[in-house]
């Protein structure tokens, strides 16, 4: 019993930030209809910013995580503007070829900025755990659990309260009549990848401390975020995010109680599992893509 | 005309080893040639149904483990308390059963992941690729794990007490390859002009008019992905008899984006492309080598490159040589320019 309360726990945290790679994808997938390949390099480019700015430059542990985000904001604007930006109306497989390049030389470059060695970033935590009668969990994971939700609350509040926001909501539902309605749609799609980037270079920014960093990393992190987004129904954002602690509750329970080696393939039978009994997703909202 | 350039490339072909005498250049040509085999089947999903599998390594990894598992055989427990003893098996029945598990997976994700359309097969081929993966290298009664299967046993060929083929040397592996890459390429050039061929061109087309004129769309595409993963399984069978060993790298991604890259830069939809961007990519990082450039620039290089294509060339190399090629033929006095090619062209 203690057991499967510590296991619920961990997942609650590790839940928190699998939703903010789901939201971002799916974020990016509803408004641009863009297959987002480069989400995973994203989120890899935080944690490695984070590696950069706190044991290169020994920035302050507070200041390099908005650093990092802030520079994966950036780096979602620039692929945004210089790669998609002349894509647009093209179709949905051209942009995502145009993805997957732009994943495969990000991911080297890393890979030869930094090589392969896998590598750690020290926190300011205290190292004894927060005891909480039978469970325990580390003040970094209570951390990042807390950030986590700031930053979902953060964009539920950006895309249903602001203006911006509101552009957002209009493109997704019908591009033509939001911009005759006045909406800038090239700025809405900038803003949007941008949004999406910097949510994944957060999750990037906030894991990286609590496992470590290598350039792989992103691959698997792709792969979970298509199983969030699946499972949520593609351009749902509740589903995107309670997509993401389904997916960290089945992980941490499969490795738990089945297998560790299989954890990471709880993604796919997620993704089998809905495809076979509801393809739609969870909580889909539109019509199907395709 | 056509037929005797055709015979005349065949014969070039077939010639190399008598009188290439390097043998790193011979097996450089070997392994190509078992990736362009690979991503001819690509091409077949890619290029004539417009279905992206971006797990294709998966089924060549699968005929690669299957092939090699028959062949050596194996004392495993397939499911708990059930323990599987398989004596070793000829090494031509192995490579059947390889393309065999293979054809049946890609039955299997197809039937999944074309209940709907869009982004869903190549999300599901992408983590079936990697679950693949996972099972290599965690199941290590059966598969050794990171261990990797080792002295796998080369093809052997022949009449028990007649005459015996083994296929352990490189001139014989070279020929074994050709042998294969000819034959899936007269089997995709007899598929894509059939009936099963038209639909799928049609359906890529216009898949609801396809639909409207009777195309049982799930079914071809269905039909597709198993021949697809089945000639995958195949090339992955050719290359753990050859290299004589396998572990759960063959699973990496990297090499289903080199299939990709291979198919658009070539030309998907065309029956050369794959061929053409075959040739370019398979002995491309060989070049690069030479040049002292380090690998992971090798892969910028080739993330750039698909990028560039996409923008360029988007048909691919193979159809843009054709309409520069008919349009320099068309008009010899105008000087004709090198530019994009016609949309006529392009198919």
């Amino acid at each position: 019993m203690d057991q499967l309360l510590q296991h619920g726990l961990n997942a609650l945290i590790l839940g928190g930030t699998y939703a903010l790679l789901g939201i971002g994808l799916t974020l990016i997938f509803g408004i641009m209809r863009v297959v987002n390949f480069t989400h995973g390099e994203l989120y890899s480019f935080g944690a490695y910013m984070m590696f950069m700015w706190v044991m290169f430059a020994g920035v302050n542990f507070f200041l390099a995580l908005v650093l990092a985000v802030v520079l994966g904001v950036a780096l979602g604007a620039a692929i945004e503007f210089l790669l998609l930006r002349r894509l647009r109306g093209a179709d949905i497989d051209t942009t995502m070829l145009v993805m997957i390049g732009a994943w495969i030389a990000l991911q080297n470059a890393e890979q030869f900025a930094w090589s392969g060695v896998a590598k750690s970033i020290d926190n300011p935590f205290p190292s004894s755990p927060l005891v909480l009668g039978p469970v325990s969990v580390s003040w970094n994971r209570l951390f990042v659990f807390v950030v986590a939700l700031v930053l979902i609350a953060g964009s539920y509040a950006l895309i249903n309260r602001t203006r911006l926001g509101k552009a957002m909501r209009a493109t997704f539902q019908d591009r033509e009549t939001a911009s005759l309605m006045g909406v800038e749609i090239g700025f809405i799609h900038t803003a949007t990848f941008a949004l999406g980037s910097g949510l994944a270079a957060a999750a990037g920014a906030l894991l990286g401390p609590v496992f470590v960093v290598y350039p792989t990393m992103g691959d698997l992190a792709s792969l979970k975020a298509f199983a969030i987004v699946i499972l949520g129904g593609l351009g749902s954002i509740p589903g995107a995010t309670i997509g993401g602690f389904i997916l960290a509750f089945m992980e941490e329970l499969g490795a738990g109680y089945v297998s560790s080696g299989f954890r990471d393939g709880m993604g796919f039978l997620l993704i089998i599992l809905i495809l076979l009994v509801k393809p739609t997703g969870l909580f889909a909202q539109k019509e199907r893509i395709g | 005309m056509k037929r005797g350039a055709t015979i005349a490339w065949l014969a070039f072909l077939f010639s190399v080893p008598l009188w290439m005498g390097d043998l790193y250049v011979l097996h450089v040509l070997i392994v190509t040639g078992i990736f362009i085999i690979a991503a001819m089947s690509l091409n077949l999903l890619l290029g004539y149904t417009g279905q992206l599998s971006l797990g294709h390594v998966a089924f060549f990894g699968i005929g690669a483990y299957v092939s090699s598992l028959v062949a050596l055989g194996f004392e495993a427990h397939l499911l708990p308390g059930w323990l599987v003893r398989l004596e070793p098996k000829p090494v031509w029945l192995a490579m059947l059963c390889g393309i065999v598990f293979a054809g049946l997976s890609g039955w299997v994700i197809g039937k999944v992941s074309f209940k709907v359309r869009g982004a869903y097969f190549v999300i599901v081929t992408v983590s079936f690729a990697e679950v693949v993966r996972l099972v290599a290298l965690n199941w290590v009664e059966l598969t050794q794990g990171p261990m990797a299967l080792n002295n796998i046993p080369p093809l052997r060929l022949g009449i028990p007490g007649l005459f015996e083929l083994s296929f352990l040397r490189k001139p014989a592996n070279y020929y074994l390859v050709l042998v294969v890459a000819v034959v899936s390429y007269m089997l995709i050039r007899r598929l894509v002009n059939s009936r099963a061929g038209r639909a799928m061109i049609a359906l890529r087309e216009n898949e609801p008019l396809a639909n409207s004129v009777g195309v049982d769309v799930t079914r071809v595409l269905v039909l597709a992905t198993m021949i697809s993963a089945a000639m995958a399984g195949a090339a992955g069978a050719l290359y753990a008899h050859y290299v004589r060993i396998v572990d759960p790298d063959v699973f990496l991604f990297i090499y289903t984006v080199t299939m990709v890259i291979m198919v658009i830069a070539g030309g998907k939809g065309t029956l050369a492309g794959p061929i053409v961007g075959g040739l370019i990519f398979g002995l491309l990082p060989e070049v690069l080598r030479a040049l002292q450039i380090a690998p992971e620039v090798q892969w910028v290089v080739y993330g750039v490159l698909m990028i560039l294509v996409v923008y360029f060339l988007p048909d691919g190399i193979v159809p843009a040589a054709r309409g520069w090629w008919q349009r320099r033929r068309e008009a010899p006095a105008a000087g004709a320019a090198p530019g994009s090619p016609t949309p006529e062209a392009a198919r």
